[in-house]
């Protein structure tokens, strides 16, 4: 660059150091707080910091995670996605009954994402071309796909799963590495949809509608379809969280995932997601996600009853939303 | 050559007649001030020339050439832009990224298109140093004065090579050393041979940029003059009825 003037007008920034920058995030905070309740539980039990709990935590918390990246595109676009937890039981049968007749695990798979990614467009284009609400919408949607899951399984337990069997157990529920396939792939999903919010006009526009929608609308930001490919998005993320909770859990009934997406919220506003809109990271939702899994798994080991979970989860969102309440009237 | 030219526009809705043959021209650089009363059909006017409706009757030329708008798209092809008086712009954003919203630059890795950030920030840093305004590429809007904002959303209208650029109430709601921003921001519009419609009700801003004042009063253009041969006290009475025509 020729002109010194014009380089230091484009590098610089409102923070001087990137210390500065880290500590102003919401995310870094809740982050600290995580390691914080880590290590005084390695301190507090013997039971903490143990191979088999560690993995136990990392694929528990792996599910809501991968619900949470999506959850995060839609709350960052200004909308709200009340229809996960149904999506991932309606994903769940999908793949459950299509095995269990004796396809393969790859058809069954692709007809679960289809149907997943079916619910959210469905969502998506009564929201974006019909102008209903987002919080009606996907109530509405919550009901039905869970319904229509009781009517594809007749509302029986399904645990076999044809010649595909011990696959689909070794995807939700097998290790490489040491590492949950769970965790693998919410790792993969995370980098993705980080790489996208950042890097694709895609992730520019959803946080554009989320800031201002009528700012988009006004730059020729095609809004409507913006939106529907978001919804797609968070129930691509569901569905897939579906087919793996199947494996995990070897057995899939109706009331998987009931009342899971007030979970997957709470993982995405904790991580950052700004329910107004137009705020949110891919890291936020898993570290949202993580926090919550630490908190539930530390009042077990420390005897507390699971009665006061709600209550430790509950408080978490409230501070950490006043947290950044607070910042954002400082600066 | 005029860069914008009305002839004879009148515009109705049902009974209600918001413009009667309003003729107006306007040459490169001009910076004309739109005066009127609440209801005395600015905004109507200003939608007539940004396409947002279409005239009832009369003709629009776009240097010189007659044109006729369908829709905002065909006004903004034509070199038409407008600052909306939100500015239409999202705090959550970099200035960098407000300037090229909707219209962000990519570049190929493979086959994915990915934002040109890099050219963004230059391309911006370029503007604001073009309109002569401290804003930075990388800093958010929502930590931005009033003038910055201006800035960005003038930016906006210089990326994509505007003939003539209609802001609403610019100077509405912010503050007098922001005002001074503002206009030194039409100054430098103005410099560039854009052409500028300053739709105010503040007369001192209108007196220290425009080169011309024009007053609408129930839909009819009632005044059209150069507004060194006219005065804060002809132009509001003017705008009021006090005194008929100029």
């Amino acid at each position: 660059m020729s002109d010194p003037t014009l380089a230091d007008a484009i590098n610089r920034s409102q923070h001087h150091g990137l210390i500065a920058r880290i500590t102003s995030q919401q995310i870094f905070w809740v982050f600290m707080a995580a390691v914080f309740a880590c290590l005084a539980l390695t301190i507090l039990t013997d039971s903490f910091a143990t191979e088999r709990n560690l993995f136990n935590v990392t694929r528990n918390f792996a599910f809501v995670g991968i619900i949470a990246l999506g959850m995060t595109a839609v709350i960052a676009s200004g909308g709200i996605d009340l229809s996960v937890g149904s999506t991932l039981v309606i994903s769940a049968m999908t793949v459950s009954v299509i095995m269990s007749a004796g396809m393969p695990f790859w058809v069954g798979c692709l007809a679960a994402l289809s149907v997943s990614m079916l619910v959210g467009a469905i969502n998506g284009v009564l929201i974006a071309y019909a102008k209903m609400p987002p919080f009606v919408v996907t109530l509405g949607m919550l009901s039905i796909a869970r319904s229509l899951a009781m009517v594809l399984s007749d509302n029986k337990m399904i645990y076999e799963f044809g010649p595909d069997h011990d696959f689909l157990l070794w995807l939700g529920g097998g290790a490489t590495f040491g590492l949950p396939h769970p965790l693998i792939i919410l790792i993969i999903l995370a980098v993705i949809t980080a790489f996208a919010f950042r890097q694709l006009r895609w992730g520019q526009h959803l946080f554009a509608i989320g800031g201002n929608e009528n700012a988009a609308v006004l730059t020729g930001i095609p809004v409507a379809r913006i939106k529907v490919s978001v919804y797609m998005f968070s129930g691509l993320m569901a569905g897939i969280a579906g087919v793996l909770e199947v494996g995990w859990l070897g057995g899939v009934t109706t009331n998987l995932g009931q009342a899971m997406e007030l979970t997957v919220i709470a993982a995405a506003v904790i991580g950052g997601a700004n329910l107004a809109g137009g705020g949110g990271t891919a890291f936020g939702a898993v570290i949202g996600a993580l926090l919550i899994e630490v908190i539930r798994n530390s009042l077990i080991l420390l005897g507390i009853s699971t009665f006061w979970q709600g209550t430790f989860v509950g408080a978490f969102i409230v501070i950490a939303v006043a947290f950044d309440r607070f910042r954002q009237e400082k600066t | 050559m005029n860069v914008l030219e009305l002839k004879n526009i009148s515009k109705s809705y049902g009974a209600i007649q918001a413009l009667r043959d309003v003729s107006l021209a306007i040459e490169p650089g001009e910076v004309v001030g739109l005066m009127g009363d609440n209801g005395a059909g600015k905004s109507t006017l200003v939608k007539v020339i940004a396409g947002n409706f279409a005239p009832s009757s009369g003709d629009i030329f776009i240097s010189d050439q007659r044109t006729v708008f369908h829709k905002p798209l065909d006004a903004q092809k034509a070199g038409v832009e407008v600052v909306y008086q939100d500015l239409a712009i999202c705090n959550n954003m970099t200035a960098a990224s407000n300037v090229f919203l909707g219209r962000e630059p990519t570049r190929k890795i493979g086959p994915i298109k990915i934002v040109d950030y890099a050219f963004m920030r230059k391309r911006s840093a370029e503007l604001f140093a073009r309109l002569k305004s401290e804003t930075r590429p990388r800093d958010l809007v929502h930590r931005m004065s009033g003038g910055q904002r201006q800035a960005v959303a003038i930016a906006r209208t210089l990326l994509s090579d505007a003939k003539i650029v209609l802001m609403d109430e610019p100077t509405a709601a912010i503050s007098v050393r922001q005002v001074a921003e503002v206009l030194n921001l039409i100054r430098q519009l103005s410099d560039h041979g854009i052409a500028v419609v300053l739709i105010s009700h503040r007369m001192p801003d209108v007196f220290e940029v425009a080169h011309k004042v024009v007053v609408l009063r129930r839909g009819e253009l009632v005044a059209d003059k150069k507004a060194s041969d006219s005065s804060p006290e002809e132009i509001t009475g003017l705008i009021t009825g006090a005194i008929e025509t100029a």
